[in-house]
């Protein structure tokens, strides 16, 4: 069967607009999460991770735009042409465009949103891409709450295994806005400190905004270094509640167990988890409970929303990235916000970040609708060899 | 490698006032709007299930197409049905973004309700089918510019090519302000009408 490769990538966030700064930022611990006091966004004060706007403008300013472009599509457009330029890649028919968003252009609709209310449809966002840079296929637009980022990876792998396309680009991305902190904080999940996944204090998450992009390749030429090879992947509903995580981790136990099965590895081959962690009380709780079941308690695993916050459809697109790195760098990354175990079962959550070998790890991502996806990601270790 | 062939097992439209099965009218009603429409509905197949009246209207509207076509399969319960649902649509979710938009336009009266909000997500209305059906299985929402059959047939197709599922619950369900439209179709690897692009064109 084809092999399936995650390659070149880029993370634009408040961490940085390349995925080397983001990483180091994250090896040195640094969080991008900041108080907002800004009562156009919430009425009270929040934390939140929030892309400077003049360091947007001006690197965006550097692609000679001709146009206007809202702040999502030049954070999108920004994160995708590093991952263009560096592929090498013509842009052909057999090359194809996937946008992870959940709510894309939606300050569109505000009365003070210099762009036409029309620019709100996802349809739209997906023309802008295609146009930008001139892919001849159709976006396929992805909005499937908060694991978007990561199935959007499974779309790509399958289109490809389709034999529709040979490459396809991946970029997703979401914003903070009053939309969404409204809505969150009308949930009380918001927590009104720095974001705590699986600790006994947590007390809800913080929003992020970020884009991310990788290449989904079949082709083993000029692999980026940090590649990894797709295993296996699989999404699953919890079949039980539209906004609460299920009790028993339904959804996520079986969605790893269909990206494991795929992958035919056993639980002993994973080294760490790249979870979701949202640093609800009964998200991680949830989590606890799957990774339990499925006999990986004693997994390392990290959450990477102490660093920026939950970035919604991008998430499992950047933690995936991250993740990648993480490979490639043989180190295990600290879950920040991390000090006491606040789940009834036990997690290895990584206390600090350590040098150790590392080939496969495990992404995982659930979200509103009940819907969970994992992945499994094994390094390609001679990517060097494999390249022209 | 030669791909395999899958068939169309039903297929269920709800619009113009009107719902049908596989090409067949069940029910044309006569409500001026959509949520009376849909309620009629609702009332006609005599579903009770409460849940349904806290549903937005997507929701409403996908899950009355899926209720038409599932029922017709008689799902076994107690049994996984390991059916996957491939959505799409046009306007994704803004039918109630702009509801949740307009209670926190205005400072004087900012009442942003997490009712509304949890619609602000198309994927929602999978939820809702998959607690109905009790599906544990496959979920994707996508969003074009228009009816995409080829992006439905591949997406689908490749679930089943993979073995991640063994039919599929595929279609359109879109709703914009008064404009709405759901064509659902099963496809699996039993008999019926055979899979392609030009097949789910002539249905819809």
């Amino acid at each position: 069967m084809t092999k399936i490769y995650v390659s070149h990538n880029n993370i634009v966030s408040c961490l940085g607009l390349d995925s080397e700064t983001v990483v180091n930022a994250v090896r040195d611990e640094l969080s991008g999460l900041g108080l907002v006091e800004d009562a156009a966004l919430l009425p009270v004060p929040f934390y939140a991770s929030v892309l400077d706007r003049e360091k947007l403008t001006v690197a965006f300013h550097n692609l000679n735009p001709k146009k206007n472009y809202t702040r999502l599509e030049r954070m999108m457009i920004l994160s995708l042409d590093e991952v263009v330029k560096a592929s090498k890649l013509p842009l052909n028919d057999r090359v194809g465009l996937v946008i992870a968003t959940t709510k894309g252009n939606i300050d569109a609709l505000e009365g003070a949103s210099p762009f036409p209310r029309e620019r709100a449809y996802l349809a739209q966002l997906g023309m802008v891409l295609k146009d930008f840079f001139g892919f001849q296929n159709e976006a396929i637009v992805l909005s499937n709450a908060c694991v978007s980022g990561i199935l959007a990876i499974s779309v790509a792998k399958r289109y490809i295994r389709r034999g529709v396309y040979d490459h396809v680009f991946v970029v997703g991305g979401d914003l903070v806005t009053k939309f969404i902190l409204s809505g969150f904080n009308s949930f009380q999940a918001l927590s009104t400190m720095p974001c705590k996944p699986y600790d006994e204090g947590r007390s809800g998450i913080n929003i992020g905004e970020a884009a991310a992009s990788v290449l989904v390749t079949s082709s083993k030429e000029n692999l980026a270094e940090q590649s990894v090879e797709v295993l296996g992947e699989g999404t699953c509903n919890d079949a039980n509640h539209i906004s609460g995580p299920s009790r028993s981790g339904e959804g996520l136990y079986r969605s790893v167990h269909s990206a494991m099965q795929e992958a035919r590895i056993d639980v002993k081959d994973i080294d760490f988890i790249s979870a979701h962690g949202t640093a609800t009380v009964f998200n991680d709780e949830m989590e606890a409970i799957a990774f339990n079941r499925l006999g990986l308690g004693r997994t390392p695993l990290n959450s990477l929303k102490g660093y920026f916050g939950h970035t919604l459809g991008a998430s499992g697109l950047l933690e995936t990235v991250i993740g990648m790195h993480s490979l490639h760098q043989n180190t295990l990354f600290r879950s920040l916000g991390y000090e006491t175990r606040g789940t009834s079962q036990p997690l290895n959550v990584i206390h600090r970040t350590t040098p150790r070998e590392l080939n496969v790890f495990l992404k995982t991502a659930s979200g509103f609708g009940g819907c969970n996806t994992s992945a499994v990601f094994k390094r390609v270790k001679d990517w060097n060899k494999e390249r022209r | 490698m030669k791909k395999p062939t899958y068939h169309i097992k039903s297929y269920c439209h709800i619009r113009e006032n009107t719902v049908s099965l596989n090409g067949v009218e069940l029910f044309v009603g006569n409500g001026p709007n959509f949520p009376v429409f849909i309620k009629s509905v609702y009332k006609k197949f005599k579903v009770d299930y409460p849940k349904f009246f806290k549903m937005d209207n997507l929701s409403k509207l996908a899950f009355m197409a899926a209720e038409v076509l599932l029922t017709k399969e008689n799902l076994g319960s107690g049994v996984d049905n390991n059916i996957a649902l491939v959505f799409a649509n046009r306007a994704s979710s803004l039918d109630t973004d702009r509801k949740h938009g307009a209670s926190i336009e205005d400072d004087n009266s900012y009442y942003p309700s997490p009712a509304v909000f949890v619609y602000t997500l198309p994927n929602i209305c999978l939820g809702e089918i998959s607690i109905k059906h009790k599906l544990f299985s496959e979920n994707s929402f996508f969003i074009f510019d228009g009816f995409n059959a080829e992006h439905l047939f591949h997406y689908s197709s490749s679930l089943l090519d993979l073995n991640k599922a063994e039919e599929v619950l595929c279609g359109w369900v879109d709703l914009d302000e008064n404009n709405y439209e759901a064509f659902l179709y099963l496809v699996s690897k039993d008999v019926g009408t055979k899979y392609s692009v030009k097949a789910i064109n002539s249905l819809y």
